[in-house]
């Protein structure tokens, strides 16, 4: 017998070494033919008489098994709730099949039946099914390397592991441990995976298989430990058990208000684990499989499974980068200006692996850039997550000056300078004057319109917009804004760049704001209206947080400051004269940053009051001498509405005006540029998931009650009216 | 429908609910037998008069466990006719279970029956009866649970309760407890608990701090901060619930909460006939009776719900009550009845309570119901109203009347 997706070779003991080895595909992953053809394998070895045992390894470099082919469950359909389950029940089958060699769990308690052995060599990383399929395999060996993850990020993405994750996981290791692992979906490296007793044997790469082998030789006859009579969970388990009761009181909390109970997966999870604990294996199983059913049948796994996972991977893969421009080479990058926003650009370009040239007026200044990344590297380094010579060799690439000249073998510019047009205007012809002819000139801002910097420049097609977001090194998004006259290879090197320090890119079109601060602005202003109408500022707050933003919006102002907010409202006045479009929020502004002198937590104090050293305490009681409270504060949905939709309406906005061009950018943009309530996919996924039509009449109701800032997008109103939706396919 | 009346009411004195507690050496089985085989014995009744008993018990596991009122009927000596149930419901069990017998009563369903409750703290601690509210992950997010201590520490942010309010009630309570003690007020009640060679162990409410003042409440620290603050946190999940809140303000700790004990308590009801036909003296009616569920976060302010709801029943308004019973689980359990219904502290608990003299969780709610009637018949008064805070944001309340 020949497979596609593995071969087999059975060596003289018997003993079968299934190599997983998907064909065109860089990574192995549980796809429809490999369960296909790993059912019929099962069936074979548990009935053969010649084959004593297996071995199951990995013929890909990139890792053992990477988990489910999500795109295949992002597609699946079933006609009826019986239907879906056996989908989802198919790879708890198969591998329970392994396990108990298709003997029966009453038969293997009671020592009538045993199975054959099957050992798993793990020679790279496992997640997912991937590691569900070691598990269910009776011996474990892992290769030392400590890069190797072995994980269920299932959660990431709104699922469960739902190949016996949930189950075996907890029999192993101890329901704490499981929920750990599962709940938070991080990986545990090989030494922390035996120390847990999640695998049997860590070994050179080398002895994986012959250590794996010699177990199924000396270990003929198997019984995974739960079929087995005296079995117990470590730890304890159940609904009687003082230690397991204690652990669910506390981890239901935990979830709970970590995840604001916004998310379905991570409910099923504990539930898995608190019923599964309860249950014999076979039972547990198959309600593992039932949650996993309702996870995916609902619309948070298939949105985040979108937005997430597919989209994400698109975006970081280039998918916006015009097609046929050849690799932009990037090794050396200049970068102008010392400042936050350069030293931060600085880091992200040393460890994503180039050499950095950080030019500022004195060399005084281009040392901040030099400090800032020796501060984080010193941290990791005396935390032993670097070693000192890793560290010292990352500092020797970054080179400080204040001489233009030093730019001159650059391959790519980026500047991050003063947010002043004439400032700009100055290194940009500074710069062109000795970097090569067809290096890419970057900049890097997050309010100046490119296509009017790129008028400074003597080559504006190769000219680009890169919006980094503060702190560089933490925030995941890049916005990238190709200006009137950018060309593709400028298109492209800023694609190749990101690719190197692994952001998500997102193209957005050259107006003010961009996307993401063109959104960023009405939604801050909500907080503040809703401040001025005298609705409790903790209701505001912990409305924002319910409707899963990471943090409270007064809170968010107070850390991006007021003072910024408010130098941007006057500058914008400034610039648009009569054609300055008042947001309602000025006098508000006017009172905290002037008047007040409450101009964010940077300056001692804002919405909240803070200490010496800048802890938040609490919320400032004195505002309600300016705007009392209202008698009657809105309920907590009400406020929820009205910040939720406010990031609707305007990313709605740039959508109809093709400030980003698909749903997909929206929401990638949303979620790692604002923190956009993840579980939904983003702002766009989310309007499809209530309908265009819904949303629409919301935003009326929401126009007619609130003001015209809630009325939703003309074309908006066209797609509902036409019954369509905004994504046009599953991706 | 039939009358039900109160004929007689007998309690244990309260141990405390420790390994060095007076009562710890007793069993539930013969604490709960003791107080039966009185209430019979103190009535002149042969025990066969009786069709049920009903108790309380609130962590019905071990040797609480397989309806320990039928065990203990039969170790009081009844005879074997007489019938037992257990009852659950937390906190308010002694009160519901005086009311089932109540209205066994006045459905016709008994002549003669027993209300009341039995929690041996010290031996069955509590929780040890698991539950799927706190621990199934569906029932404890989907009911945001959160456990009492922070409920009550909730309920004094949300209305205001500084920690000199919480104490200053406390103090107040400790005092009233030692004053009706001085002055014997519980004297009829009370029942010595003896051991098997028949030595009194206790006779008195063990965990009384009459002297207890300001200052030395002020030195205990806030028992729910941490695992509201900390881990796990259950802080958020209030405020998730509540979300006009900023923070939890942690002002309960072990002084001003009720205090873990062992105790037990009966209450003889029955129809008017039964009193005449068995010779016994009627000292209440029971006018009306009713149990309520609210919001089960903030869980401890249903009693101000149950009151309402037994005013109404009985046609009634809060002006017709002369003396108030809640039991004092948390005090601003307390503070927040006498806010929500307007009632002058002078006229509740006017005797102290649980945070004197303990809160044995199945046994409270029959016991302060022989405390009110104490209080009515030592005062000249005419009508009370008792009820009780109960988990999961239950509430139960009795309208009782004097009867001569």
């Amino acid at each position: 017998m020949t497979y596609k997706t593995f071969s087999v070779d059975i060596d003289a003991d018997g003993i079968a070494l299934l190599t997983i080895d998907l064909p065109d595909a860089s990574m192995n992953v549980w796809n429809g033919a490999l369960i296909a053809e790993f059912t019929k394998w099962v069936d074979d070895f548990t009935t053969s008489d010649t084959v004593k045992g297996a071995v199951i390894t990995s013929g890909k470099k990139s890792g053992f098994l990477a988990g489910a082919d999500l795109t295949m469950l992002g597609g699946a359909k079933a006609s009826s709730t019986k239907e879906a389950f056996d989908q989802a029940f198919a790879l708890n089958a198969l591998l329970r099949k392994m396990e108990t060699g298709g003997q029966s769990a009453k038969d293997l308690s009671s020592g009538k039946a045993s199975a054959k052995p099957v050992a798993c060599a793990l020679n790279g990383l496992a997640l997912g099914g991937g590691l569900e399929l070691a598990l269910a395999c009776h011996y474990r060996v892992v290769a030392d390397h400590p890069k190797i993850q072995l994980g269920m990020p299932e959660v990431m993405v709104g699922l469960l592991p739902g190949g016996g994750g949930t189950q075996r996981t907890p029999r192993l290791i101890g329901l704490q441990n499981a929920a750990m692992m599962i709940i938070q979906g991080k990986a545990l490296d090989p030494a922390s995976a035996k120390a847990q007793g999640l695998v049997h044997e860590v070994v050179p790469a080398a002895d994986l298989i012959a250590n794996a082998k010699a177990w199924v030789k000396a270990n003929p006859k198997v019984t995974a430990p739960w079929d087995k009579k005296d079995f117990k969970f470590p730890g304890g388990a159940g609904a009687m058990d003082p230690r397991a009761v204690q652990l669910f009181v506390g981890l239901n909390a935990m979830a709970h208000k970590e995840s604001k109970g916004n998310f379905d997966a991570i409910k099923a999870i504990l539930s898995c684990l608190y019923e599964g604990s309860i249950l014999p294996f076979d039972t547990a199983l198959r309600v593992e499989s039932k949650y996993f059913t309702k996870l995916l049948s609902g619309s948070q796994a298939k949105n985040m499974i979108r937005t997430l996972f597919i989209n994400k991977q698109a975006a970081e893969k280039g998918a916006g980068r015009p097609a046929g421009v050849p690799p932009v080479e990037i090794k050396k990058v200049g970068v102008l200006g010392g400042g936050l926003m350069g030293s931060g650009i600085t880091h992200v370009t040393v460890k994503g692996g180039m050499d950095v040239v950080v030019l500022d007026r004195s060399l005084e200044d281009a040392n901040k850039a030099v400090d800032y990344s020796r501060k984080i590297i010193d941290k990791a380094v005396s935390r032993g997550k670097m070693t000192k010579e890793a560290g010292d060799a990352f500092m020797a690439r970054i080179t400080p000056t204040d001489n233009y000249d030093d730019l001159k073998d650059v391959d790519l510019i980026i500047e991050a300078v003063f947010e002043r047009p004439d400032v700009k205007a100055d290194v940009i012809k500074k710069a062109e004057a000795v970097i090569g002819p067809d290096v890419v000139f970057a900049s890097n801002t997050s309010t100046l319109p490119i296509t009017g910097l790129a008028k400074n420049s003597s080559r504006p097609e190769l000219f680009v917009g890169l919006h980094f977001f503060s702190p560089v090194e933490k925030m995941p998004l890049l916005e990238i804004i190709p200006g009137a006259l950018t060309g593709d290879r400028a298109l492209a090197a800023a694609f190749d760049y990101n690719a190197k320090i692994k952001k998500t890119p997102i193209v957005v079109k050259d107006v003010r704001g961009f996307f993401t601060n063109r959104v960023f602005p009405p939604y801050m202003g909500e907080a503040m209206k809703l401040v001025t109408e005298g609705v409790k500022p903790a209701l505001i707050e912990n409305a924002a947080k319910s409707l899963g933003m990471p943090i409270g919006p007064l809170a968010l102002l107070d850390e991006t400051t007021l003072q910024l907010g408010y130098d941007v409202m006057q500058s914008t006045k400034k610039e648009l004269g009569d054609a300055y479009q008042p947001s309602g929020t000025e006098d508000f502004m006017e009172l905290m940053v002037v008047t007040l002198g409450r101009k964010g937590r940077r300056f001692g104090s804002g919405f909240y009051d803070y200490d010496a050293k800048g802890e938040r305490l609490s919320l400032w009681q004195g505002m309600s001498e300016h705007y009392p409270l209202a008698e009657e504060q809105p309920s907590v949905e009400e406020v929820k509405q009205r910040l939720l939709y406010i990031q609707l309406i305007a990313t709605a906005q740039c959508f109809e005006e093709e400030v980003v061009k698909d749903p997909q950018s929206a929401d990638l943009g949303a979620i790692f540029g604002w923190g956009f309530a993840p579980y939904t996919g983003g702002p766009m996924s989310y309007i499809d998931t209530v309908g265009l039509e819904n949303f629409v009449r919301t935003a009326d109701n929401l126009a007619q009650r609130f003001g015209h800032r809630f009325a939703p997008p003309k074309s908006f109103r066209e797609m509902a009216d036409k019954g369509e939706t905004l994504y046009k396919t599953v991706a | 429908m039939t009358e039900a009346y109160i004929y007689d009411a007998v309690r244990s004195p309260r141990g405390k609910g420790r390994p060095d507690g007076a009562l710890h050496e007793i069993t539930p089985i013969d604490l709960a037998a003791q107080v039966l085989a009185a209430i019979r014995d103190r009535n002149g009744l042969s025990g066969e008069e009786i069709e049920d008993v009903a108790f309380g018990c609130v962590s019905p596991v071990g040797e609480q466990g397989a309806v320990i009122t039928r065990t203990a009927v039969l170790a009081a000596g009844y005879p074997h006719t007489t019938s037992g149930i257990q009852v659950n419901r937390f906190c308010g069990s002694g009160l519901e279970a005086s009311n089932i017998a109540a209205a066994k009563v006045k459905s016709g369903e008994c002549d003669l029956a027993i209300g009341g409750g039995i929690e041996s703290m010290s031996r069955v601690p509590m929780g040890s009866d698991g539950g799927a509210w706190p621990i199934d992950p569906r029932s404890a997010i989907a009911n945001y649970f959160i456990p009492q201590g922070i409920s009550a520490d909730l309920i004094a942010t949300r209305y205001g309760y500084s920690r000199d309010d919480v104490d200053a009630y406390a103090v107040e309570s400790q005092k009233r407890a030692g004053r009706a003690w001085a002055e014997k007020r519980f004297a009829r009640s009370i029942l010595p608990i003896k051991d098997v060679i028949g030595e009194v162990v206790l006779d008195h409410d063990e965990l009384m701090r009459p002297q207890t003042d300001m200052q030395s409440l002020g030195a205990l620290a806030p028992a729910f901060q941490m695992m509201g603050t900390m881990m796990p946190g259950f802080d958020d999940i209030a405020i998730m619930r509540y979300p006009d809140v900023e923070k939890i303000n942690h002002v309960h700790h072990a002084g001003n909460s009720s205090g873990i004990v062992d105790g037990s308590a009966a209450v003889l009801i029955g129809t008017k006939e039964a009193g005449e036909k068995y010779g016994l003296k009627a000292r209440a009616r029971i006018v009306s009776m009713a149990s309520i569920g609210s919001e089960p976060a903030i869980m401890l302010t249903g009693p101000e719900f149950a009151a309402q709801k037994a005013l109404a029943r009985a046609g009634m308004d809060k002006g017709d009550i002369d003396v108030w019973e809640l039991n004092e689980a948390f005090a601003s359990v307390v503070l927040r009845f006498m806010e929500a219904m307007n009632v002058d502290h002078s006229d509740i608990n006017v005797n102290g309570g649980a945070i004197a003299m303990g809160h044995p969780l199945g046994a409270t709610g029959a016991m302060i119901l022989g405390t009110v009637l104490d209080e009515l018949e030592r005062s000249g008064k005419s009508t009370a109203l008792t009820t009780l805070c109960i988990g999961a944001g239950m509430g139960t309340a009795t309208i009782i009347e004097r009867v001569n």
